[in-house]
């Protein structure tokens, strides 16, 4: 990927903006998720609350599957492949995939390394429960971040505490001086020149969507109102008791999310939302938003740190790395 | 002067910053009612397909009502909105300008480009033009004008008070495509 191809996989996020991205396992689904007005589908196997059941390895969908999703619908498609796995992504790229999503919500494939998204034309989309995150994913070549929020549980609350994060984050980072912005990269363990260039505009240099969660039209309406620029919606969709409702009702939300008497609208009669799972009742883990690096990594082997010390910092939460 | 910017779905942020950029105010349209008090409206690149899902059947006759007498210019999926016709599935759309739009007809992400295109409107100069998953303009009425070509394909028409592009002027610093709208919009005032 070289700048122009960037510009050009920006571009793309930039008109998924204001919409919604619906996961899919069939040709069905897909066509009832773009008649819904979703901007684009995501060609996956099994939904996350499936993955999350049946347990096992979860890896790329079957390329054909995604070929006869993609031969349904005019929408942009997207699939998933497993965190650091390049060469489920250079399949992906060969079948023409609009958007590539490195996600935790499949089995990681790589504890040191994810994908160095430079080396492809594609799009890539990652997750991240930060600010630091989502620099770092930034940094290798992501066009697009989403938060990760709890895929498969129809749970908001971890999505809302990333979202809330990431803009927290963004909003502190406006505020500090040069030095502290030295001082800062190292606590997020992300490159100096972009802290730089996010401090100054306040924003990701790529759109910030959110996922994880979502369930209810109520639920992408509040992620937009604080400040995500789109909506992923992966089981909340076909495992509730009436798909094409519930997609309909969650794109208007999402285009509407300042209008209350619309969302009541919508959501009135709207059925069964997914089968749900609270926090408590899933062991650490069980988290997905924990699926990722998690080996302990020098801050000398970083390159974007430039630190004069050989400081070997153990870190043990994923979430930093 | 205010400019609509139809708030749907898709880059409608990006023109506000434009059309900031400029000195001019803007509104994002998501009602009928938000068109009453603009001159001249933009409908940003998105999916098309999403975007006349979203608008209901008033709706959508209030922005052709308003484009009776009012500038409007059709981006990427915008255009493919004020089209005549649409092939690549076919779907409605508003008729704005005479012409036919291809959806997708350059292929998927892997396909869009970035090109140097030569605008004679615009004093010969040479602009960048970025196409994204882009429609094409497949065949036009004799009354429409072609503004810019790339390798034989018709990138930007205008017919009467409207106009459309298949790439996007808001993706690159250029600001001369939007005040060249400005413009329009000025003299239909």
């Amino acid at each position: 990927m070289n700048e122009n191809q960037s510009k050009l996989n920006i571009g793309l996020s930039r008109m998924l903006c204001g919409g919604v991205i619906m996961d899919v396992t069939n040709k069905d689904q897909a066509r009832i998720a773009e008649d819904a007005g979703a901007c684009s589908v995501m060609a996956l196997e099994k939904i996350p609350s499936d993955i999350r059941r049946d347990g096992g390895v979860a890896r790329m969908s079957d390329p054909q599957m995604i070929l006869d999703i993609k031969e349904a619908v005019s929408i942009p498609v997207m699939a998933k492949v497993r965190i650091g796995h390049f060469a489920e992504a250079q399949i992906l790229q060969e079948l023409g995939i609009d958007f590539i999503d490195e996600s935790e919500v499949l089995t990681p494939a790589d504890e040191v390394h994810h994908i160095n998204k430079w080396e492809f034309k594609s799009p890539f989309v990652c997750g991240a429960t930060n600010l630091g995150e989502a620099l770092r994913r930034i940094s290798e070549g992501a066009s697009m971040i989403r938060t990760k929020g709890e895929a498969g549980t129809g749970n908001i609350i971890e999505g809302v505490k990333h979202l809330r994060t990431i803009i927290f984050e963004l909003k502190m980072l406006t505020r500090l001086n040069q030095s502290e912005l030295y001082a800062e990269a190292k606590r997020l363990q992300a490159s100096v020149d972009l802290i730089k260039d996010v401090a100054k505009s306040g924003k990701l240099p790529v759109p910030n969507f959110a996922a994880g969660g979502v369930a209810t039209p109520a639920d992408a309406a509040m992620l937009m109102q604080l400040g995500a620029e789109s909506v992923f919606v992966g089981s909340g969709i076909f495992n509730s008791s009436n798909p094409s409702k519930f997609a309909k009702a969650i794109v208007t939300a999402t285009t509407y999310f300042n209008d209350a008497d619309k969302l009541m609208d919508v959501s009135r009669n709207l059925g069964m939302p997914m089968p749900s799972l609270s926090m408590d009742t899933l062991s650490e883990k069980d988290k997905l938003q924990r699926v990722q690096v998690t080996v302990s990594l020098g801050l000398d082997d970083c390159q974007w740190m430039r630190c004069p010390k050989k400081i070997n910092c153990n870190i043990v939460d994923g979430s930093r790395l | 002067m205010n400019i609509g910017i139809l708030a749907l779905q898709g880059g409608f942020a990006l023109h506000e910053q434009k059309l900031s950029q400029l000195g001019f105010q803007s509104k994002r349209i998501i009602y009928s009612r938000d068109l009453d008090d603009i001159q001249g409206l933009i409908i940003p690149g998105g999916e098309s397909s999403t975007m006349l899902r979203i608008c209901n059947a008033l709706f959508f006759d209030d922005l052709k009502k308003f484009a009776n007498s009012h500038p409007v210019w059709g981006i990427c999926a915008g255009a493919i909105l004020i089209a005549g016709k649409v092939e690549n599935p076919s779907q409605e759309s508003l008729g704005l300008i005479d012409f036919s739009a291809q959806r997708n007809a350059y292929g998927n992400q892997n396909d869009s480009f970035i090109a140097e295109i030569k605008f004679e409107f615009l004093d010969n100069s040479l602009k960048e033009c970025i196409f994204i998953r882009a429609p094409k303009i497949a065949s036009i009425g004799p009354s429409v004008q072609v503004l810019a070509t790339y390798n034989k394909e018709i990138v930007m028409i205008e017919q009467n008070l409207h106009m459309a592009s298949t790439f996007h002027p808001e993706l690159t610093d250029c600001t001369d495509f939007h005040e060249y709208f400005l413009k329009k919009v000025e003299n239909a005032t």
